[in-house]
């Protein structure tokens, strides 16, 4: 196994320090609770947007389906807290107490059987991550074995996204249909819906980022990681030479699903409700954006990325309330005409020359020549 | 504005006294908070809500305010999306510290406010009928609930027409499911009727074909419809196209206002009957005042539905609670509220039962070929809302 002798080059060190002290020091310091409840919520978009870079800025699969993943880990979570929120007390004005709101306008009158695991929250998370990281396994399956690619890839997963819209919408009985679940109080008893319970969300929050963020740098330095950047470059390539490509791309669009529901799921906590606009072809695209301002070949970017548009998006509607969409819009039109490999493209290209310069001009000893990062260095495609 | 007469602020009494949970007031200002979509499938139907909004507050602020106070609005997009409604809402409330918030549309918007609206103490003024089966002392309901709204027009419509039987169409979520439940019993166990077919579509469905011509052979007395959105457009074109003729055949909609009409065309729907409590034709002083000032505020073309005239009622509803009560703290809002009358409202005298929804009228109109209703039916008295019936759950 070919693992670099160092698990962050230099930018990339600078880059995981900054992003550090940002999350776990500036913003908790310098927010009210409200906005970094709003953080909290921008950050589970970054968990998407790592698992795009994994799977489309290395891999080269584009999937405009996240929000498909995005949403069952979501819902998976959603699912939990509904229960526990619609215990038989909270609920004795319904016909059927003891079984969610919507399910008891829909004259339901029995907890339907694929609910019953939700109550254990050991199978939960097993579920968050199981029946979205399934799923992708299918769908990879069935495409990548028959070599379906690119952009009929991305095709088959926007009408994945859309199929799944209409069953949540249509089947409102059993996953509350439009309005998706609201209402989620408390987790295995404790309140999420106070300040310090947003505080110590956020935390964990970010923690589970970091997470991610050092697993996928593991994947991407170990030799799989290479051979994601070779498939992408030159597909036949590899394949000629005894790798079962297949089996590579099914394993990164897997890890993408597994990293969207995590972020489902920490949306379900930190926001207390889960709906299918989150499902849809719009939100996945949206995901896809995040990812592309930030930088595609950048995991840091990425949740730069995914951080700055959701930022931009609120002061934008706050600012402006009839006119955000337009300069939201305009946004992503500059960002992808001037910037193609986005935020971090940026600053590889004109701040970190400029630190370099100003570091070697202090230590000309230190060479930095030998290890230049593959985010600075990625050849645009 | 110089030419305006000039109203002093700042009369009232202390801010102290009136606001002792840190809301945004202060001696001369009071701040309220509008969340519609502005943006969106749904801005078509909520512009009107926001610009009836602004009206009935530009109009108290002419009058002195309220306690002495101007209001000042900070305005948020909810974007048509219901998680933005929940994130917007959050924000009038911890950062802003609106005294209230005039707003929400779709019972989506509403069930995902809701829950911020009762953690942080807010007051939300909710003006769109709506299915029931929800109360709360955060919200007051200033649009009817179902059976508000259905009932007396299914007595009427049913001795009007010599009616036996009813075929239900509806756009397939929580309002037109839970409104036709209701209408089901009271069909089926009240007036000893039929219910001959019932058929949901998804939001946003352009195809009816295939219902009406199941309409074409069960042949029933009444269709009851509650089709929303652009929907309707296509569904009425294909009523019209497959030659059912609406001056012949019987049809109740609740879910087709002035608004909606602008979209369908008059000469699409005229005929059809229309069940709720407001119409712009409504022939009553307060409702020419309130028309007439409506176009001069927002120009000539514009139309008034239902929800617009029960989104006009929220901020004047508030400023009369508020000045019983003597304080804008919410939970003296709250407890205030029942009893609260408006003599102004443009549908007439509303109001507020202690359930929090408002004791209104119900009217049936006629569609007619301008995009207005013609009055046919209203109720002697108001009607008493009650929104978790009994029996009809």
């Amino acid at each position: 196994m070919i693992i670099n002798s160092r698990f962050f080059n230099r930018s990339e060190l600078i880059g995981f320090i900054a992003l550090a002290a940002l999350l776990f020091v500036i913003l908790p310091l310098s927010l009210d609770v409200f906005r970094l409840n709003l953080v909290a919520k921008y950050l589970t978009y970054a968990f998407v947007a790592i698992g795009l870079v994994l799977c489309w800025g290395y891999g080269g699969i584009l999937s405009l389906g996240q929000g498909v993943f995005f949403g069952l880990g979501g819902y998976c979570m959603a699912m939990f807290l509904k229960l526990e929120a619609s215990s038989v007390e909270n609920t004795k004005i319904q016909s059927t107490p003891g079984i969610p709101d919507f399910m008891d306008w829909n004259q339901i009158t029995a907890l339907p059987f694929f609910w019953q695991p939700f109550h254990s929250l050991t199978l939960t998370i097993l579920l968050i991550i199981l029946v979205p990281g399934l799923f992708a396994l299918i769908i990879g399956t069935a495409m990548f074995k028959r070599r379906v690619g690119g952009t009929y890839f991305a095709i088959i997963t926007q009408a994945v996204a859309a199929i799944l819209t209409i069953l949540i919408v249509g089947q409102q009985g059993y996953t509350g249909g439009i309005n998706g679940m609201t209402d989620l109080r408390t987790l295995k008893g404790w309140d999420i819906r106070p300040d310090h319970a947003k505080v110590i969300l956020y935390f964990f929050e970010v923690f589970l980022l970091f997470g991610c963020i050092l697993l996928a740098q593991f994947i991407r330095l170990t030799k799989l990681g290479r051979i994601l950047v070779a498939m992408r470059e030159q597909e036949d390539r590899v394949r000629f030479s005894g790798y079962s490509v297949a089996n590579f791309k099914i394993f990164a669009f897997c890890m993408a699903a597994v990293f969207a529901a995590i972020g489902g799921a920490m949306f379900a906590l930190n926001v207390g409700f889960m709906s299918p606009s989150f499902v849809g072809i719009v939100p996945s695209i949206e995901m896809v954006i995040y990812t592309a301002v930030g930088g595609r070949m950048s995991i840091f970017g990425a949740v730069w990325g995914a951080m700055l548009v959701n930022f931009a998006k609120t002061s934008l509607s706050e600012s402006f309330p009839q006119l955000w969409l337009f300069g939201l819009g305009a946004l992503f039109i500059a960002v992808v005409l001037a910037f193609p490999n986005g935020l971090s493209g940026l600053w590889a290209d004109y701040v970190q020359p400029r630190i370099d310069r100003l570091l070697a001009s202090r230590k000309s000893k230190m060479s930095n020549g030998a290890d230049s990062s593959v985010a600075a260095g990625a050849p645009a495609e | 504005m110089a030419l305006l007469p000039r109203v002093a602020f700042g009369a009232g009494p202390a801010t102290s006294a009136v606001n002792t949970t840190g809301l945004a007031v202060t001696d001369t200002e009071v701040t309220v908070g509008i969340l519609h979509s502005a943006t969106g499938t749904m801005a078509i139907s909520e512009t009107g809500s926001i610009q009836a909004e602004k009206l009935a507050i530009e109009q108290i602020n002419a009058m002195g305010g309220v306690l002495g106070r101007k209001i000042k609005v900070i305005q948020e997009d909810g974007a048509s999306d219901w998680p933005t409604f929940a994130e917007k809402a959050k924000k009038l409330l911890v950062n802003d510290k609106v005294a209230s918030i005039m707003g929400c549309w779709t019972s989506a918007s509403r069930k995902a406010v809701l829950p911020v609206m009762e953690q942080y103490n807010g007051m939300l003024y909710y003006p769109t009928f709506y299915e029931g089966l929800e109360q709360s002392k955060n919200v007051i309901y200033t649009g009817q609930e179902a059976t508000q709204q259905i009932l007396a027009g299914i007595d009427w419509i049913t001795k009007e027409k010599n009616a036996k039987s009813f075929y239900f169409i509806g756009s397939d979520y929580i309002w037109p499911r839970t409104s036709n439940k209701i209408a089901r019993k009271h069909i089926e166990n009240f007036l000893k009727l039929k219910v001959v077919g019932e058929e949901y579509f998804p939001l946003g469905s352009t195809q009816f074909n295939s219902v009406i011509n199941k309409i074409k052979l069960t042949k029933p007395d009444v269709i009851f419809t509650d089709v929303v959105g652009g929907s309707n457009v296509a569904f009425y074109k294909q009523l019209k196209a497959a030659g059912i003729d609406l001056s012949k055949q019987a049809l109740l909609t609740i879910s087709v206002t002035e608004d909606e009409i602008d979209g369908i065309g008059g000469e699409n729907i005229a005929g059809a009957y229309a069940c709720m409590k407001y119409f712009q034709s409504l022939k009553n002083d307060n409702n020419e005042k309130f028309v007439a000032a409506f176009k001069k505020m927002w120009g000539d073309k514009t139309v008034i539905g239902d929800v617009t005239q029960a989104a006009y009622l929220g901020p004047w509803l508030w400023k009369a609670t508020v000045e019983k009560a003597g304080s804008f703290d919410v939970d003296k809002v709250a407890a205030a509220s029942p009893g609260i009358e408006f003599k102004g409202a443009p549908e007439g005298y509303v109001r507020i039962h202690e359930n929090h929804h408002l004791w209104s009228k119900t009217r049936v109109g006629r569609a007619k070929l301008d995009g207005q209703f013609e009055l046919v039916f209203e109720t002697a008295d108001l009607v008493q809302p009650d929104p978790f019936p009994k029996g009809y759950q």
